[in-house]
């Protein structure tokens, strides 16, 4: 395929625009640039078949089986666009009088009840713009909290365990703590002895993911949690992982103190470069007074914003990604309690049935009953036949699958990680364990077709190593 | 099998670590090259940065991952190995050559592991 670059030709640029009508003004001759940007020129048609061409070469959830583990890429239901493109939500601005904008504030408000009652938390934040936005923002809770108690310059440290997203402790740091690594038992669980060590004075709180990236339940969650309080830190809830247990268990009730969820995960909004996305903060009362501002609240059915007495500020502008929200909100409706409870309970069966068919070829890196996802552990296949997760991967695009995640979590060295999500029928499944059972299968056989791969596909195998020690990140114009 | 020099010393977390010069100086070893893969980017820290023992003071990316580089003593840094930053593949070709950095004014270290020990602790890696 063409670059706009190379279809470009002098004086076929799209000068649309109308005269001059107004007065010209000069600037600062330091504030210009000296020559023209380069950008390309072409007719609005030769543009429109590029991107359309571009289009055609993306793969979504649309298209096919997607199990990308601890990315929850579930079916985004049609009439969540339905309700989410109604003029009434979308031709409000919000510094608008919120007389006038009482039915979105009343959905905010009642989203945020409804995620509460699901998670076990009492109060609600939608500002956050995604998942580790949120976590970001559940740290600026934990810091103003021991910072009102005259805490914050001893209470420094946050506990990860190693089986964490990167993005726990890239949120830590980034909200001004350090990081403690806490390592996995056996089981994959957290080691309790471990954490017993870590958590002391200097602990401001830890961050979890339960069930954890391996898509295990974590059985000693209470004493965990019951840790982390002894030592006066706060616990946080990394809800990526929250659709293995909607309905089941709240993450309030294990012992956390705040929690983020991510609407693009368990509720059904867009995912991935669509998006926007939305993380929204649920916290225990004792917190809510930092919450970012504005809130929404309501006394006999008027519904009003105000600022929390202690906010952290705002983390974003109004009240988050609104339309993302009215999408969850349908899709909260549509499946009711006992269906959201069905959704996860749909989930973890779909993961388990996989992860038995596929257990006959691959190793499974923590056998057992697994929650929502798990992980595979390619290093016997790999030290047998030379062929490794990388290469299941790529050959699995060949067949039109979505690979799993790869390489992690990081304890895992030759993990895929499979999530197929509650909206997956029977038969799809099916065809997707017939097709890891068949690479396999090849990787005995025929492994140099595994090697090449993907054999079928526009772009080839890239050349990784080369692409990130030397990147070309420009155009080359002669 | 990786190969582990005699002379050096070793860390639990596969840093290598010699004495040269009154100075500690502080690699990757082969086996943690071999598990990662393709280095692609390394991060080092500044001249006269202080170190800690069982900390990190520099990551390395692989088309796989980022780890982090554990010291494993306390100290000074005294000068970098800057041409890594330009060749982080010499990390791959040459672990035992491509040192990360040296330290100065060493004050605690490590419980490091002689050449058997460490080949012992990869074995059950």
């Amino acid at each position: 395929m063409k670059l706009l670059f190379e279809r470009s030709r002098t004086g076929r640029a799209m000068n649309l625009l109308p005269d001059c009508d107004v007065p010209e003004v000069s600037f600062d001759e330091s504030l210009l640039r000296s020559s023209a940007p380069r950008l390309p020129e072409l007719s609005e048609v030769d543009l429109d078949r590029h991107y359309t061409a571009l289009s055609k070469e993306t793969y979504g959830v649309n298209s096919g089986f997607y199990p990308l583990g601890s990315c929850t890429m579930k079916y985004n239901p049609r009439v969540n666009e339905a309700m989410a493109s109604l003029p009434g939500f979308t031709e409000l601005h919000p510094l608008q009088d919120p007389a006038t904008t009482q039915g979105a504030l009343e959905l905010l408000h009642t989203a945020g009840k409804y995620i509460c009652e699901i998670t076990g938390m009492d109060d609600m934040t939608f500002q956050p713009a995604a998942g580790a936005h949120g976590e970001y923002t559940g740290l600026l809770l934990i810091r103003r909290y021991h910072q009102l108690r005259g805490d914050l310059e001893k209470r420094t440290k946050i506990l990860v365990p190693d089986s964490a997203h990167g993005t726990n402790p890239a949120s830590a740091v980034m909200a001004g703590f350090t990081v403690v690594s806490v390592p996995s038992n056996a089981e994959g669980g957290v080691d309790l002895d471990a954490l017993r060590a870590a958590a002391g004075e200097d602990t401001a709180g830890l961050m979890l993911t339960n069930p954890n990236t391996l898509g295990l339940f974590d059985p000693n969650i209470l004493e965990i949690t019951k840790i982390v309080h002894e030592a006066g830190g706060l616990c946080y809830y990394d809800g990526a992982n929250l659709n293995a247990v909607m309905g089941h268990a709240r993450p309030g009730d294990m012992g956390f103190d705040c929690v983020h969820v991510n609407l693009h995960k368990t509720f059904s909004t867009p995912h991935g470069g669509g998006g926007p996305g939305s993380g929204p903060v649920g916290c225990k009362a004792f917190l809510s007074d930092y919450l970012p501002s504005p809130q929404v609240r309501e006394d006999n059915g008027v519904y009003s914003l105000y600022d929390p007495s202690e906010s952290v500020g705002k983390v974003r502008s109004f009240q988050g990604n609104f339309l993302v929200v009215v999408r969850a909100m349908t899709y909260l409706f549509s499946l009711g309690g006992e269906g959201l409870t069905e959704a996860s309970s749909t989930a973890v069966l779909n993961a388990n049935y996989m992860m038995h068919r596929l257990s006959k070829s691959y190793e499974i890196a923590y056998p057992g009953i697994c929650m929502h996802e798990f992980v595979m552990d390619l290093k016997k296949l790999k030290d047998e036949t030379g062929i490794s997760a990388m290469d299941v991967a790529k050959r699995l695009l060949d067949f039109g699958i979505h690979p799993p995640t790869m390489y992690f979590p990081l304890i895992v060295h030759e993990a895929l990680m499979l999530e197929p999500t509650e909206t997956e029928s029977r038969e799809t499944l099916d065809d997707a364990c017939d097709l890891f059972l068949e690479i396999a299968k090849e990787a005995r056989e025929n492994p140099e077709i595994l090697h090449s791969a993907p054999n079928t596909r526009t772009v080839g195998r890239p050349d990784e190593v080369s692409a990130a020690r030397n990147p070309i990140l420009r155009y080359p114009f002669e | 099998m990786s190969m582990i020099p005699e002379n050096l010393r070793y860390t639990k977390t596969h840093e290598w670590v010699k004495e040269e010069d009154g100075l500690s100086v502080v690699g990757l070893t082969d086996f943690a090259q071999s598990e990662l893969g393709d280095i692609v980017f390394v991060n080092l820290p500044e001249v006269g940065d202080e170190v800690v023992a069982g900390e990190s003071f520099a990551d390395v990316e692989s088309v796989k991952a980022v780890a982090e580089v554990i010291s494993p003593v306390s100290g000074v840094v005294a000068e970098i190995n800057e041409e890594l930053m330009d060749k982080p593949e010499m990390i791959n070709e040459a672990p035992y050559d491509a040192w990360f950095i040296r330290i100065s004014d060493v004050t605690d270290t490590e419980n490091l592991l002689d050449a058997a020990e460490y080949s012992d602790f990869c074995e059950e890696e």
